[in-house]
């Protein structure tokens, strides 16, 4: 197959020419793959515009159901773990392999921290019984403050929407702690990042739809 | 009017919405035939008269023609223009009900049309309308989406869950028309047609009085009645033979295996929570395919109709 | 010379050498065995094992579209019954649609076409290519698993509530799997864009693009712009088969009007990016078999891109007896006027290429011509069904059924089927029986109008679409196009056997056996693992048929900083040139 000579480094697949041109490919992939997922998801805010502007007194009464305090702690470390996601990025730029390490240590760390309060808004709801479609059977004082007759229909949306959200949160762990161990076998350098790069796109769109969804299923006044 | 295009349309008997369609329709079929002619032959011409004649046949190098491309971007889209405007009025006038329009209220449920006059007369898949008034069919579904198409008036509108949508025409000769449902509703879309009977003005009131006023008779006609006009009868036979539901004949008192693997004998209160509530007890072999009649039937009418299914042994 | 703005190169040296005429190691002996097929990155054996899969579906779809219309010979009964019927022509709509359509030319042929017309060795990301195509094979999985849970007989458009009231299982499972689906069109779509943007050989700058290529471009960006809709839509869906959730479900306070939105927001697109990439292979074909130079190459380039641009704004038009709002209706209708107009321009385009051509009625000739009478008419009936109150009559009744498959298979299957022609030299070194070629390609001609024609008549005379029963007047019509659909079952029948027949006793084809002066035709058939030997440095455009083809060679860059592999090739020198 390929015979790479001297001047393919082996980090560079066969069918690039150099590695200039594997960087920008990859990062322009992703960047098309964000845009993919901006549409993604603005299927599901076009379902919120539309079903506030048909039901907006529906969306101020349901915003007081969720914790807007749980919620804002989540969003500072969302916005945390992605300054520590650049910054493991530039630590791989500078080739400090430990500080790039840590750095995707600390971000695994936060985005855990946001799974497992998400965890529990998710179980203080359900224990109330405010849960997603069939499953809708609020106790009887939570009926008497969302006495709107699609509050059902709310729900839909915040559980599609943060569920989502929360699946590509787990994705993104995922990829970290794989970009870890590669780390530590030593496959990254200030020569050869990639992944480290594209990861941290990644993350940083995972965080951008978390700040548009924060205020506009929480801070509903 | 003998245009070329007349063989594909059906007869147009409400000329005050379908003329407007009609013209339209024939006019781009016009068009398109010129056009269509006309890059048929270019087409047949060049491939004839530049045949390649040798492997080393030269060809010139025309890269492009502005004057060309312009043209013929700007010709279409004037033609184009003309029939967005002309289809355009005569949708309006196809959303513009006449003031004085007779309106008659139109229910689509699987696979029945139910329609309801203002006088209490209601009848199921047929339509009866007087002749030269506009008539403004008001449509709503019991279910899933159906669609109202009456191909002879050209109109056509889907009925919704949930809200009302409407459309009108004007009959101007006695007859018969056929409605089909266009938008798929499951097993017997196919079937699911009504027809619109178009009477003398005089004879539309007559008809009117005579079937105004609901139902009368013994409990048992009325239940009958009540079958025929839900379109019970698409579903569940009376003459016990099989169909998409369990027969009414011998219904009453049979000992039924449920698809939970459980067994009951039908009573009073089993039918009546059938009716209200289809999915809660489902005779095993058969799905829940029917539409709950909560808020639909009144307690009477269930009565009526329970009374007559237990005649039918 | 134009390779210079390539940023590595500094000064460059460009020699001229032919493809061998007898490859000694292709891409076909370069790997041999079942694994090393499945495992393969090659974007010309993906392309291959997409083309044999999108074969397959076709078939099956096709077959189900035998049995529909042997159903319809008579009304009520014939052979199958009503549900079955609901059924069969719910999983032919949706295989056609998702299975063979939408990744047909793009991810069978223009996997193969569209790293070689660049002058690449691959596309930007081989690995997601092979993901793709098994992300495809797991949407069928669960396709199939759904026909083993009672089906589904929704209608492709799976339109609710009745989707989410009925049959939920079967609705499930082909829900998640066309969720699926969508993730393989993605990641092609992600990859040609990537590809196109990044990986093109010194010399091809955007003007030198062959127009396949920006069709594929164009079709790529649709595909990622409109494809993540339709997966949050289904995904919604079978959410609310799952948990009722009631975002379009009336019975829970939703909408399904807005279903019917998101639905056709993805699906109107999905008509482009399923005949975009046939324009692309119309351009190639026409060029090469009238020896000519295109007509207008940027009224055509330009057209697809402003055709997947407004193409995103005429949703609406699928909608107009939904209840949507007269203003929508409005905007949607003049919209639609719009997008038929570089349409228009491309059609047009191509007839004036053929003046003072050389035309050469080979078989992928013949389905260009095909391609541009049925085309044509689609086009033409798309106008009627634009105009708002002409719609109203024509709205789901058979009259759109033909409009969409004289746009869809006299579309999209005559341009694949005139591409694969053209291609199939290059894809597998043999040629095929011509004769057999045009017979088919002829009966193919007959076959098709007599389906498709009546149902334009039968349509409007207000025949509905989707019906298993219907009044006797429409039986003519509907016997006709049934005798028509098995004339087309024939001459694909044909088809098969002769291609399959030309792998095994085929005459084997030359380098470029149609003369084109496409990148593609100046490596080897079938062409080596690395598609060329050197990355090629493109001197000429891809439609120079005004220059004899000895001027017509290809460059290659010696001290070119890249590909250092390939020392040990031979060149043919004639003549060098100074960048």
């Amino acid at each position: 197959m390929a015979n790479h000579s001297a001047s393919h480094p082996a980090h560079v697949q066969h069918h690039f020419v150099d590695s200039d041109q594997q960087f920008e490919s990859a990062k322009m992939g992703m960047w098309v793959f964000l845009v993919n997922e901006i549409l993604f998801f603005g299927g599901l805010f076009c379902a919120y515009i539309v079903f506030r502007a048909w039901y907006p007194e529906l969306f101020t009464q349901a915003a007081l159901e969720l914790n807007k305090l749980w919620g804002g702690v989540n969003t500072i470390v969302l916005i945390g773990s992605s300054l520590t996601v650049a910054m493991a990025i530039r630590s791989a730029q500078k080739n400090q392999i430990k500080g790039l390490r840590i750095n995707l240590l600390i971000t695994i760390a936060l985005a855990c921290v946001f799974m497992v309060i998400k965890y529990f808004e998710y179980e203080h709801k359900l224990h109330l019984g405010i849960a997603p479609g069939s499953f809708w059977n609020p106790t009887p004082e939570i009926l008497e403050e969302l006495s709107h007759p699609k509050a059902n229909i709310f729900f839909g949306i915040y559980y599609m929407m943060t569920g989502v959200h929360g699946l590509h949160v787990l994705v993104g762990i995922g990829l970290m702690i794989w970009l870890y161990i590669r780390a530590g076998k030593g496959h990254f350098s200030s020569e050869y990042y990639t992944p480290v790069e594209i990861t941290g796109l990644y993350w940083h769109l995972v965080d951008l739809i978390w700040i548009f969804l924060f205020p506009l299923l929480y801070l509903i006044e | 009017m003998g245009r070329l295009f007349d063989f594909m349309l059906p007869e147009n008997k409400s000329p005050l919405t379908a003329d407007s369609t009609d013209g339209l329709f024939h006019f781009i079929n016009e068009v398109s035939l010129i056009l269509l002619i006309g890059i048929t032959f270019a087409l047949i011409y060049f491939a004839f008269k530049y045949k390649r004649k040798s492997e080393d046949d030269k060809t010139p190098l025309i890269t492009h023609n502005n004057t060309l491309e312009i043209t013929w971007s700007v010709i279409p889209l004037l033609i184009t223009l003309v029939i967005f405007g002309w289809g355009y009025s005569g949708w309006l006038n196809l959303k513009a009900v006449p003031d004085d329009a007779y309106e008659i209220q139109v229910t689509g449920f699987k696979w029945n049309w139910a329609v309801n006059y203002e006088n209490g007369a209601q009848t199921l898949n047929e339509i009866h309308v007087p002749k030269g008034r506009p008539v403004k069919i008001v449509l709503q579904s019991r279910d899933v989406l159906h669609s109202f198409f009456v191909p002879d008036y050209r109109v056509k509108h889907d009925a919704v869950p949930g809200r009302y949508t409407y459309v009108w025409f004007q009959a101007e000769e006695v007859g018969e028309s056929v409605v089909f449902c266009t938008e798929y509703c499951g097993t017997s879309h196919s079937d699911m047609l009504a027809k619109i009977i178009v009477h003398e003005p005089e004879d539309f009131e007559t008809w009117l009085e005579l079937n105004g006023g609901g139902p009368s008779g013994t409990p048992v006609e009325q239940g009958e009645a009540l079958v025929v006009q839900q379109g019970c009868q698409t579903c569940h036979s009376v003459d016990g033979s099989a169909g998409l539901a369990p027969t009414f004949k011998g219904l009453f008192g049979k000992e039924e295996q449920l698809n939970d693997g459980s067994s009951l004998t039908v009573d009073e209160n089993y039918l009546r929570e059938s009716i209200l509530n289809p999915g809660a007890k489902v005779v095993n072999g058969y799905e829940n395919i029917m539409p709950p009649y909560e808020g639909i039937l009144s307690d009477d009418e269930i009565t009526n109709i329970i009374e007559y299914i237990k005649t039918l042994e | 010379m134009a390779a210079a703005q390539s940023k590595n190169m500094t000064t460059l040296q460009v020699k001229r050498f032919k493809p061998s005429e007898n490859p000694t190691n292709t891409y076909l002996t370069d790997e041999k065995g079942v694994w090393a097929w499945m495992t393969t990155v090659d974007h010309k054996k993906i392309g291959l094992m997409y083309l044999v899969a999108v074969a397959f579906f076709f078939a099956l779809a096709g077959f189900l579209a035998i049995a529909l219309r042997t159903e319809l010979w008579t009304p009520a009964k014939t052979f199958i019954e009503a549900d079955t019927y609901n059924q069969l022509f719910t999983l032919h709509g949706a295989m056609m649609v998702f299975f063979v359509l939408v990744p047909s030319i793009p991810a069978a042929l223009g996997n193969f076409v569209l790293p070689m017309q660049l002058g690449a060795k691959d596309v930007a990301f081989p690995r997601l290519n092979l993901a793709s195509f098994y992300i495809y094979v797991i949407g069928a999985v669960f396709t199939f698993i759904s026909l083993a849970n009672n089906g589904f007989d929704t209608g492709w458009t799976f339109y609710t509530p009745y989707s989410s009231d009925t049959n939920s299982l079967g609705v499930i499972w082909v829900t998640l799997g066309v969720f699926i689906l969508g993730f393989s069109s993605i990641l092609t779509g992600t990859n040609f864009i990537t590809t196109i943007h990044k990986l093109r050989a010194p010399g091809i700058t955007w003007d030198k693009l062959p127009l396949n290529i920006w069709a594929l471009y164009a079709t790529s960006v649709i595909q990622v712009l409109a494809t993540p809709v339709l997966a949050i839509t289904i995904l919604l869906l079978s959410m609310e088969n799952i948990l009722d959730i009631g975002i379009f479900d009336p019975a829970k306070g939703g909408d399904p009007v807005l279903y019917q939105h998101f639905f056709w927001f993805y699906s109107h697109p999905a008509v482009y990016i399923m005949i975009v990439p046939g324009f692309g292979i119309i351009s190639e074909v026409i060029t090469t078999f009238s020896k000519k130079h295109i007509f207008g190459y940027w009224a055509i380039a330009l057209s697809s891109l402003a055709i997947a641009f407004i193409g995103f704004l005429v949703w609406g038009h699928h909608m107009f007896t939904s209840g949507q709002s007269a203003v929508a209706t409005t905007v949607f209708s003049f919209l639609t006027f719009l997008v038929g107009i570089p349409t228009g321009i491309k059609i047009l385009n191509w007839v004036a290429t053929l003046y003072k051509g050389s035309i050469e009625m080979k078989t992928p000739m013949l389905y260009v011509f095909i391609f541009l009478f049925l085309f044509t008419i689609g086009g033409f009936t798309g106008i009627m069904l634009g105009a708002l109150s002409v719609d109203i009559h024509l709205h789901d009744t058979y009259y759109v059924v033909a409009h969409f498959h004289y746009v869809m298979m006299g579309g999209t299957l005559m341009a694949l089927l005139a591409g694969l022609h053209y291609w199939w030299p290059k894809m597998t070194g043999k040629m095929y029986n011509e004769t057999l070629g045009k017979i088919s390609a002829v009966l193919i001609f007959i076959g098709f109008n007599m389906t498709f024609l009546p149902q334009f008549v039968m349509g409007a005379q207000g025949m509905p679409r989707r019906y298993y029963n219907y009044i006797d007047q429409f039986q003519p019509f509907h016997q006709t196009s049934t005798i028509g659909s098995y004339i087309l079952g024939a001459a694909f029948l044909i088809i098969l056997y002769y291609l399959v027949r030309s792998l095994f006793g085929g005459e084997k084809a030359s380098a470029n056996p149609w003369n084109s002066r496409g990148l593609e035709w100046q490596a080897t058939s079938p062409p080596d693992f690395h598609n060329f030997d050197h990355t090629p440095v493109v001197i000429n455009g891809p439609y120079d048929y005004h220059k004899p083809m000895e001027e017509f060679q290809l460059g290659l860059a010696v001290e070119h900083n890249g590909h250092g592999h390939g020392e040990h090739h031979e060149v043919k020198t004639d003549q060098t040139e100074k960048a």
